[in-house]
C-alpha cells in the first residue's frame, strides 16, 4: 500500500500520534469526591521505562484506569500507538495493584498466569495445552515455575507480584501498564522486576508504571511523569527529576526525600 | 416410560428432586456470589422479585407466564443497580445499601398486592417459606409424562445456569478474581456480573413456589461456603457445592419425614450441618488450621518463603539495585 494512501486511511480511522506508545489528551476524571485528574496531557514514546510518580491521591492509578477503560473520564482522550485503547487491547498488558485482588481465591499460580491469555482466547473457548505451556514459560521467566501448582494464598507478597508480572509477560504485549509493581515486595523480587524491565526495554517494549519510591525512580526508570492531579512535568528522567519539579509535585516537604536520594 | 412416570408419581421423589435442582441451580451461582462477597444480594433479590411478579400481574393479569420470569429478573437487576448507585455515591456502605433497597421494593410489592390484587393467588407467607411438601400436587403434561410444574421449571433453570457457568467459566472467574484485568482484556466484568445476578433473580422466581426465599438463600450461600472450606480449586468448589446441595435435599427430606417437620426447614438445616462439618474437619477448617499452626508448611512460614526464593534466584542480593 502506498504511503499516502496509508496516511489518508489512518486519518480517516482517527489515528492520533502513532509514533507515541501512549498519548493522553486533556484528560479530566473525577470520582464523587471531586476531581482526581485535571486536564492532563501526557506522552510516552515507545521503548522507554516510564514512571508515573506523585503524592497519594495524585490520580496515578486513576490515570491507568482511564487508559484501560475501567473509568470513564469526564473529558479527554487516550491513544495507544495512535489508536483508541479498544482497538489496541491485544498490544497492552495491565497489571493492577497486587492488593486489589483477593489472594484467598481458590486457584493456582499457573491459572492466574493463564488469565492473561483470556483476551486472545475470546469468549467461550477454554485454555488448553498451548496456553498452559505459555503460562509455564512466563512463570519460569520470573523464577516462579516451581510454584505453578501452588494455591495463590500460599505465596509471599513478592511471589504474588511475580505471578502478576508473569501474567503480563504471557500476553506478549508492546505496552505494559503496571500499578505499583514494587509495592511491598522483597529485595529478590525487586531485583527480578528491574531485570525484567531491562529485558523488556531491550526488546523494544514500553513500560508505564505507577511508582511510589522517589529514591529508586532515577535508577529504575528512564522516563518520568510527575503528577499531582495536574501533570507537573514529563520527559527523560534526568531532565524531570529536579528539586524544582519535585517540590511542585510534593510541596516543600520533598527536600528531605531529595537529600536521601542524593545520599 | 411408565416406570419413569410411576417413579415421578411418588411425592417423595418429586420433593427431593425439586430440592436437589434448586440446590444445584442456586449453589452454582452462589459460588461466584460468595467469592465476590455479594452473597447477601441473593437475599435482597429473592425478596424484590416479588415486585416484578406483581407488576407483571397488574400489567397482563397473569401469574404463570414466562413474562413473570422477565419481570422478576428485571426487579432483581433494579435491586442490584439501585444498591450499586447508593454505594457509588459514597454516602452509604454496601451492606446498608442492600438493606435499604430490598425492603423498600418488597414493601411496595406487598402494598400493590393489598391495593390491586387481593383476589389473586399471591400469598406473602408463601413467598418467605414456600411449600415444597405440596409441590407435587401441581402437575403439567410433558408429552406423555405428567411432571410437577415446579420440577419442570427448576429443570429448565438448572440447565440454563449450568450452561451459563460452563460456557462462561473463565469469564466468570476473571470478573470475580480480577475485574481490573477483565476490563482491560475487554471481558466486560460489569455485564458478566449483571448476567450472573439476572440468573440469580430468575432462579429465585423458580425456587419461590417450591422452597421460598429463605431456603433459596440458604442454598445460594451455604453449599458454596462449605465447598470453599474443602478445596482450593474453583471448579471443585462448584462441584462440591452441588454435592452438598443435593446431599442436603436428600438428608433434609429424610429428617422431615422422620420428625414430621417442615421439609424446607430441614433442608436448610441440613446445609448448616454440612457447613459445620466442613468448618471443623475441612481442609481449611478450624482443626486443620490449629494443627497447621503447630507445624507450619514451608511457604507459609515467616521465613520459609525467603528460603525458597533464595534457592531459586541464587545468592541473595539484598539491598536495592543501584
Amino acid at each position: 500500500m502506498g504511503e499516502e494512501v496509508e496516511r489518508a486511511l489512518s486519518t480517516a480511522q482517527g489515528v492520533h500520534e502513532p509514533s507515541l506508545a501512549l498519548h493522553v489528551e486533556d484528560l479530566t476524571a473525577s470520582y464523587a469526591s471531586g476531581a482526581v485528574l485535571w486536564d492532563v496531557d501526557m506522552n510516552v514514546p515507545p521503548g522507554v521505562l516510564a514512571a508515573i510518580v506523585g503524592p497519594n491521591g495524585a490520580g496515578k492509578s486513576t490515570l491507568l484506569k482511564c487508559v484501560i477503560g475501567a473509568l470513564r473520564p469526564a473529558a479527554g482522550h487516550v491513544y495507544v500507538f495512535g489508536r483508541p485503547y479498544r482497538q489496541q487491547r491485544h498490544r497492552v498488558a495491565y497489571v493492577p495493584q497486587r492488593t486489589s485482588v483477593d489472594w484467598d481465591f481458590p486457584t493456582t499460580a499457573l491459572d492466574v498466569v493463564t488469565m492473561g491469555l483470556y483476551g486472545r482466547l475470546g469468549w467461550l473457548r477454554r485454555p488448553g495445552k498451548r496456553e498452559d505451556d505459555e503460562a509455564h514459560e512466563a512463570l519460569a521467566m520470573v523464577g516462579m515455575d516451581a510454584f505453578a501448582e501452588r494455591q495463590i494464598s500460599q505465596l509471599s507478597g513478592g511471589q504474588q507480584q511475580r505471578v502478576f508480572l508473569a501474567r503480563a509477560l504471557v500476553q506478549d504485549a508492546d505496552l505494559y501498564l503496571m500499578d505499583e509493581p514494587f509495592a511491598g515486595v522483597d529485595a529478590t523480587t525487586e531485583r527480578a522486576i528491574v531485570d525484567l524491565f531491562k529485558d523488556l526495554r531491550r526488546r523494544g517494549k514500553t513500560v508505564v508504571a505507577v511508582h511510589h519510591d522517589l529514591q529508586t525512580v532515577a535508577t529504575y526508570f528512564d522516563w518520568l511523569a510527575l503528577l499531582n492531579v495536574r501533570l507537573i512535568a514529563q520527559g527523560p528522567v534526568r531532565e524531570v527529576y529536579t528539586a524544582e519539579h519535585l517540590r511542585a509535585a510534593y510541596g516543600p516537604r520533598v527536600v528531605l526525600l531529595e537529600q536521601t536520594a542524593e545520599a | 416410560m411408565s416406570a419413569l412416570q410411576a417413579w415421578l408419581d411418588q411425592p417423595s421423589v418429586t420433593i427431593m428432586l425439586i430440592g436437589a435442582l434448586v440446590g444445584i441451580a442456586a449453589s452454582l451461582l452462589g459460588a461466584f456470589l460468595v467469592l465476590r462477597r455479594e452473597s447477601m444480594l441473593s437475599d435482597a433479590i429473592s425478596h424484590s422479585v416479588l415486585l416484578g411478579i406483581v407488576v407483571v400481574y397488574l400489567l397482563t393479569g397473569t401469574v404463570d407466564t414466562p413474562l413473570q420470569v422477565v419481570g422478576a429478573a428485571l426487579a432483581g437487576l433494579v435491586t442490584v443497580w439501585a444498591t450499586d448507585l447508593l454505594v457509588r455515591s459514597r454516602r452509604v456502605k454496601q451492606d446498608a445499601a442492600i438493606g435499604l433497597v430490598f425492603p423498600a421494593l418488597f414493601a411496595v410489592a406487598v402494598l400493590l398486592i393489598n391495593l390491586y390484587a387481593r383476589d389473586v393467588h399471591l400469598d406473602t407467607d408463601a413467598v418467605l417459606l414456600g411449600e415444597i411438601a405440596f409441590a407435587w400436587l401441581d402437575v403439567v403434561s410433558l408429552g406423555q409424562l405428567e411432571v410437577a410444574r415446579s420440577l419442570l421449571t427448576m429443570l429448565v433453570i438448572t440447565a440454563v445456569n449450568l450452561a451459563f457457568v460452563v460456557l462462561l467459566y473463565k469469564e466468570l472467574k476473571l470478573a470475580t478474581f480480577d475485574p481490573g484485568l477483565a476490563t482491560a482484556l475487554g471481558k466486560r466484568p460489569t455485564l458478566v456480573g449483571y448476567a450472573l445476578l439476572g440468573l440469580v433473580s430468575v432462579t429465585a422466581v423458580g425456587a419461590f413456589d417450591a422452597v421460598g426465599a429463605i431456603l433459596f438463600v440458604a442454598f445460594v450461600i451455604v453449599p458454596p461456603t462449605t465447598a470453599y472450606l474443602l478445596t482450593d480449586r474453583l471448579w471443585r468448589m462448584l462441584a462440591y457445592g452441588c454435592v452438598v446441595a443435593v446431599g442436603s435435599s436428600l438428608a433434609g427430606y429424610a429428617l422431615a419425614r422422620a420428625y414430621d417437620v417442615s421439609v424446607g426447614g430441614s433442608m436448610a438445616s441440613a446445609t448448616g450441618a454440612f457447613l459445620l462439618l466442613a468448618l471443623l474437619f475441612g481442609r481449611h477448617g478450624l482443626i486443620a488450621r490449629a494443627l497447621g499452626r503447630r507445624a507450619p508448611r514451608a511457604p507459609q512460614a515467616a521465613d520459609g518463603s525467603v528460603v525458597a526464593e533464595v534457592s531459586l534466584a541464587g545468592p541473595a542480593e539484598h539491598g536495592r539495585g543501584s
